[in-house]
């Protein structure tokens, strides 16, 4: 770019200075040769500045208008315009200037100025118009295409290097070239793609600058070809191929761009508009990666399909419910056209309006419309179309949305005229309904995507929740040890245990299992584990406990949750335990000196079952005195309810039955072996449910 | 995965559930429950004999319609449990809330206490 810029420059400097030279080169040898004195310069040096002067003039425009890439074709024929109109006024002007002193033109000195400043303006004025020509037919230019146009070019310098060469020799190539250039020309003038390109109202400009332009260069060839047969004229005009063919050039060109843009004008309407068909898809399908919501892209719909079939009105209207998450899946595919929530995108219509049109058609039982159950491929367009008999519009087109092969509402377009709608502005308008639909389709699925992913976002947070509110150790004392086992599923569950010391003796002990699942679960979890360690201080009964626990979650679980629980006081002083069910598993107890285990079948019902004071009327309080080597297995239902491959129970009878074989090893042990039964007979170590399992053998 | 049929008999209806009520499955459960309390149906049977399996998110929809139960003078008892169902509903103490017969003829007497 800047090399570019600088060449300009440098071009433009030299174009100056040569025209300059030449100006003084030509004086001199005038005002020599009239008064017989040998002058310094050769004959020849008008002729050389000339060409320099050309070809600086042509490398300056032909990098100047090669830099702006962006301009747009008016924009550069406006451009020639405005050079054209510039050099013309300035050579009137002279003109005029001329006309007022009173025939100055007399003078040969002035003759020769006049023409060498008419010479210096006609070239600019050509040059600027060669190279914008050259952008114009170069436009979506071929490799042919360039070689041709390089030739011409070539050819063109060429004609400016003979005038060098001895006469004879240059008025025979000069009769040669010239035909040559002009059947080039005529076949490169054939170039006019800009000018499909061109919309109504640019064409309409660019006829009008094309024909001043032509005046223009007429102007200047009568101008220039006015002072040829001025005897007094240093240089003589004729044997500029050159500047002929160029001239020639660029007349036709403008010429046949004048016609070829009159005769389509008729049809830039038809181009303009499958252009906009072709950018309001464009827009359409990208509106999915660029907008951040399902509302752009209807609003890009309505306007797509106003814009693209000339509608005068039209809205969209879609199933609300659609657009809920919650509500998503309950009512898909429920569009009713006639029902009241429904979300409207309108473009010039009131809702009154609406209304009055679905009315009309709901009464009118033109049941075609707006009946959206043909989906298959071969759409009768008919079908969607009808003609309105009251109101301001006559004709009604209304079109399906349909996502994932439900419609959840519908394009309406109107027309003021009957039958407004064609078989082919339908089309369109299916293809971009199709196309909305695609996207809010790709919308939905991404959101869902995202939306997942904040779900397990979530559960890992619950999870980690979760495990910090079980403990690392339980409280014991020398009266029994105790262990804990506990794993938890994949998805968030509620296994909750604790441990509270209430005195030197006495220690309270909690195994629940909260209902619900993820964040939920881990939520109400984190209650129970404020409730326990509340009220454990307190130093209540195990009934009073489950009261208090009773009342306090009973204000804070949702109405469909619960939570069950075991509670226990173990006593060491008076050997002990106190315990009471709030519908959770039943304790398993296994006694030495009986030699068996068995299942407390005490009652019990879960905290928030019952929310009032009845509660406690429907649990029963054990006592039970411990003796050395009894053992106290605590559980969840994850371990009874864990099923084989045969979908066949853990079961009840299994666990006593282990605790049986297994009571008079450590607490470890017997938790090891259980587990590991629990293992082999689901054959799986994740197993669906949490599952927590304490053992607690007295000493 | 659970279907719920209804059948009418006299001033009865009878809710049939069948197959698994877990977390997903208990919506159903739950809309069929508050179809029959808005229809104002008074007795309301549940035949679950072909329940195999109900998670506590299952119970969670019966314990939810306790009080609407009482409140609105309805009648409510199921009926047909297997061993395994009844004694989740056992377990954590629902029995003691909630009409628990053995068939449906059992079933019906309760309704005309």
């Amino acid at each position: 770019m800047k090399s570019g810029k600088a060449l300009s420059r440098i071009s433009l400097t030299l174009a100056l200075l040569s025209w300059l030279a030449l100006v003084f080169a030509d004086l001199t040898l005038l005002f020599t040769r009239s008064n017989q004195i040998p002058s310094g310069f050769a004959e020849e040096s008008p002729y050389i500045l000339r060409s320099l002067y050309f070809v600086s003039l042509f490398f300056f425009f032909r990098y100047r208008i090669k830099r702006t890439e962006e301009v747009n074709f008016v924009d550069l024929l406006w451009r020639v315009f405005v050079t054209g109109l510039l050099t013309t006024i300035f050579s009137l002007s002279l003109k005029s200037f001329d006309l007022l002193i009173g025939n100055l033109s007399q003078n040969m000195y002035v003759v020769n100025l006049f023409y060498l400043i008419n010479l210096g303006l006609a070239g600019a004025f050509i040059f600027s118009t060669f190279m914008v020509w050259k952008r114009l037919i170069l436009y979506q230019k071929s490799k042919l295409l360039m070689r041709g146009w390089l030739f011409f070019e070539y050819a063109l310098f060429a004609s400016i290097i003979i005038v060098f060469l001895p006469e004879a020799i240059v008025s025979t190539l000069f009769s040669a070239i010239l035909p040559i250039l002009v059947v080039i020309g005529i076949i490169l003038s054939a170039n006019m793609k800009w000018v499909a390109f061109l919309n109504f109202k640019q064409k309409w400009k660019s006829i009008l600058l094309m024909m001043l332009i032509m005046l223009y260069l007429g102007y200047f060839y009568i101008n220039i070809s006015g002072f040829e047969d001025n005897p007094n004229l240093l240089i003589l005009h004729d044997n500029t191929a050159f500047l002929n063919g160029i001239f020639i050039f660029i007349f036709i060109y403008a010429f046949l761009s004048v016609l070829v843009i009159l005769f389509n004008l008729p049809t830039s309407s038809v181009f303009e508009q499958k252009l906009g068909e072709v950018v309001n898809y464009q827009r359409l399908s990208q509106s999915i990666q660029t907008e951040q919501s399902e509302d752009k892209v209807y609003e890009i719909l309505l306007d797509s399909a106003i814009s693209t079939v000339f509608a005068d009105a039209g809205w969209i209207e879609i199933s609300a419910n659609g657009q809920e998450e919650d509500a998503l899946e309950k009512y898909q595919g429920q569009y009713t056209p006639y029902s009241a929530d429904l979300l409207y995108y309108k473009f010039r219509i009131q809702d009154e309006e609406i209304a009055e049109i679905k009315k009309n058609l709901k009464k009118d039982k033109i049941s075609n419309v707006f009946d959206f159950k043909a989906t298959d491929r071969a759409v009768n367009y008919s079908k969607f179309q009808s003609n309105l008999k009251q109101g301001n519009f006559k004709t009604i087109l209304a079109l399906p949305i349909e996502v994932q092969n439900e419609t959840i509402g519908a394009l309406v377009l109107l027309k003021d005229v009957t039958d407004g709608f064609n078989r082919e502005m339908a089309e369109i308008a299916h293809t971009f309904v199709n196309q909305a639909g695609i996207s809010i389709e790709n919308f939905r699925l991404l959101t869902s995507a995202l939306e997942n992913e904040r779900y397990q976002e979530e559960l890992k947070i619950a999870k980690k929740v979760q495990q910090s509110l079980l403990p690392k150790m339980l409280d014991s004392n020398e009266d029994f040890e105790i262990i804990a086992f506990s794993k938890a599923a994949d998805e968030v569950g509620g296994d909750y245990y604790d441990s509270y010391r209430i005195d030197e003796n006495k220690i309270a002990l909690i195994i629940g299992d909260v209902s619900g699942k993820g964040t939920s679960a881990a939520f109400n979890m984190s209650q129970m584990k404020g409730v326990f360690h509340s009220l454990s201080q307190l130093n209540l009964s195990v009934l009073q406990f489950f009261d208090y626990a009773n009342m306090a979650l009973s204000n804070c679980l949702e109405k469909t949750s619960f939570i069950t629980a075991s509670y226990f006081i173990i006593d060491g002083v008076n050997k002990r335990v106190d315990y009471a069910r709030a519908g959770h598993c039943p304790t398993l107890y296994f006694s030495k000196k009986e030699g068996s285990a068995r299942y407390f079948e005490n009652r019990g019902l879960g905290l928030g079952i019952l929310r009032n004071n009845k509660f406690i009327d429907h649990l029963d309080e054990l006592m039970i005195d411990y003796r050395k080597d009894d053992v106290m297995v605590l559980y969840t239902d994850g371990i009874t309810e864990a099923q084989n491959f045969k979908k066949e129970e853990f079961g009840y009878a299994r666990l006593k039955n282990l605790l049986e074989k297994n009571a008079h090893k450590s607490p470890e042990e017997i938790q090891q072996e259980i587990i590991r039964e629990l293992y082999e007979f689901s054959s799986k170590e994740n197993v669906d449910d949490d599952y927590t399992l304490i053992i607690i053998k007295f000493k | 995965m659970v279907n719920i049929d209804t059948k009418i008999d006299a001033d009865i209806l009878t809710l049939i559930v069948v197959g698994e009520v877990d977390a997903s499955s208990s919506i159903n459960l739950d809309n069929a429950i508050s179809k029959a309390i808005n229809e104002g149906h008074k007795k309301i049977l549940i035949d679950g004999k072909g329940m195999s399996y109900i998670s506590s998110a299952g119970l969670g929809v019966f314990m939810s319609y306790l009080q609407d139960f009482d409140k609105n003078n309805i009648k409510m008892a199921l009926y047909g449990l297997n061993e395994k169902v009844l004694n989740v509903f056992k377990i954590l103490g629902l029995d003691q809330l909630i009409n628990i017969a053995e068939s449906e003829s059992e079933a019906k007497v309760l309704m005309n206490d």
